[in-house]
């Protein structure tokens, strides 16, 4: 078996360090550019395709529970009009982070095909974990989705509600916390909150 | 027998047709007809001024003087709580619950929240903008106690 994989190598290589005989270099580098060229749309748009709300709704584990429940939230139903859909905050949109990311997700393949949260009952206990998930990535990119669209020095304070520009001022403006540390459970339902930082 | 059954289905018609016919007996509706539908006012938004309101008596429950759109409040978290809760106002700058609420009913003291006390919106609630749908007599204490007396008192 082993053999046979090398032997099958070796042939491969033979091949392939030559020069081609009946191909000319035309067709090959025009080939080869309209062959780049197919490849790189096709794999952007499979990306882009497993990037929208439809895609990630496709599935009921995440119809039934966390879409539900973004539904009566501010980043679905408001009078502008102006949404979030689920990309938009648990994908960077960056391309080297969104690649890094959707590596990551081949995990959460994983977890579909072996059904880890196919009912409400598993997703419930995996809540905290996967919320956690989230809150440590938002730590540690300083809540960077939130701040494709939220950002602090295009905030004007004055029209915010008095507590809201005095924490914005106090904790935000000051670095000392980011969006993920006070604003946890905006657009979905909290897991149980006992002995998280803040929830005392 | 038969002519009292009679006699109670013709009284039930009669005062239904009483009934659509005056229509506008359940004041709550508008004094709309029963059987139209009524245009709905509009949803009135919260006051979100964050300036505390006067209490009309000393136990009175303080309203909450800001938005709590979709906050938690359940088994699992108590929005309310990572504001108002002792260990949490220094960061906040919000008031600090009542101690009552770290009390049980037989007034020993609790290290956290008294569970009968845990769903704020029992007691609390916001205010919205919206006119008053009914007169209000209340008057405050402070002011019946500047009032002249009348009666000449008791003893």
């Amino acid at each position: 078996m082993f053999q046979k994989l090398i032997r099958f190598l070796k042939a491969f290589w033979h091949i392939f360090s030559r020069p081609s005989v009946y191909f000319s270099l035309g067709f090959l580098t025009v080939g080869g550019f309209i062959g780049g060229v197919l490849f790189w749309g096709g794999f952007n748009t499979a990306l882009e395709a497993t990037n929208t709300e439809t895609f990630c709704v496709s599935c009921h584990e995440m119809r039934d529970n966390v879409f539900q429940e973004i539904q009566p939230t501010i980043h679905f139903t408001n009078r502008s009009g102006v949404r979030a859909t689920c990309p938009d905050c648990h994908v960077p949109h960056d391309w080297t982070d969104k690649i890094a990311r959707k590596m990551q997700a081949s995990k959460e393949v994983w977890g579909k095909i072996f059904g880890t949260i196919d009912t409400r009952e598993k997703f419930l206990e995996h809540r905290l974990e996967m919320a956690a998930r989230e809150w440590r990535r938002f730590e540690a990119n300083d809540s960077l989705e939130c701040r494709n669209c939220h950002e602090e020095a295009a905030m004007d304070l004055t029209r915010q509600s008095p507590r809201a520009a005095a924490a914005h001022e106090r904790y935000l403006i000051e670095g000392d916390k980011t969006c993920i540390n006070c604003h946890k459970g905006i657009a979905h339902e909290l897991p149980n909150m006992a002995g998280i930082e803040g929830w005392e | 027998m038969q002519r009292l059954i009679l006699i109670g289905i013709a009284l039930l018609c009669a005062s239904l047709a009483v009934f659509a016919a005056e229509g506008d007996l359940d004041a709550l509706r508008g004094n709309v007809p029963l059987l139209q539908e009524r245009t709905p006012e509009p949803l009135y938004p919260v006051e979100n001024q964050d300036l505390r309101r006067s209490r009309a008596y000393p136990m009175q429950p303080p309203t909450i003087p800001h938005k709590i759109d979709n906050y938690q409040v359940d088994l699992n978290a108590n929005r309310c709580m990572s504001c108002h809760s002792r260990s949490r106002v220094a960061q906040s700058q919000a008031p600090m619950i009542s101690v009552t609420h770290y009390m049980d009913r037989d007034g020993n003291f609790l290290a956290e929240l008294s569970p009968r006390r845990y769903f704020c919106n029992q007691c609390h609630v916001p205010q919205t903008t919206a006119p008053t749908q009914v007169d209000n007599t209340f008057v405050d204490i402070e002011e019946l106690l500047r009032q002249p007396q009348r009666n000449g008192g008791g003893g």
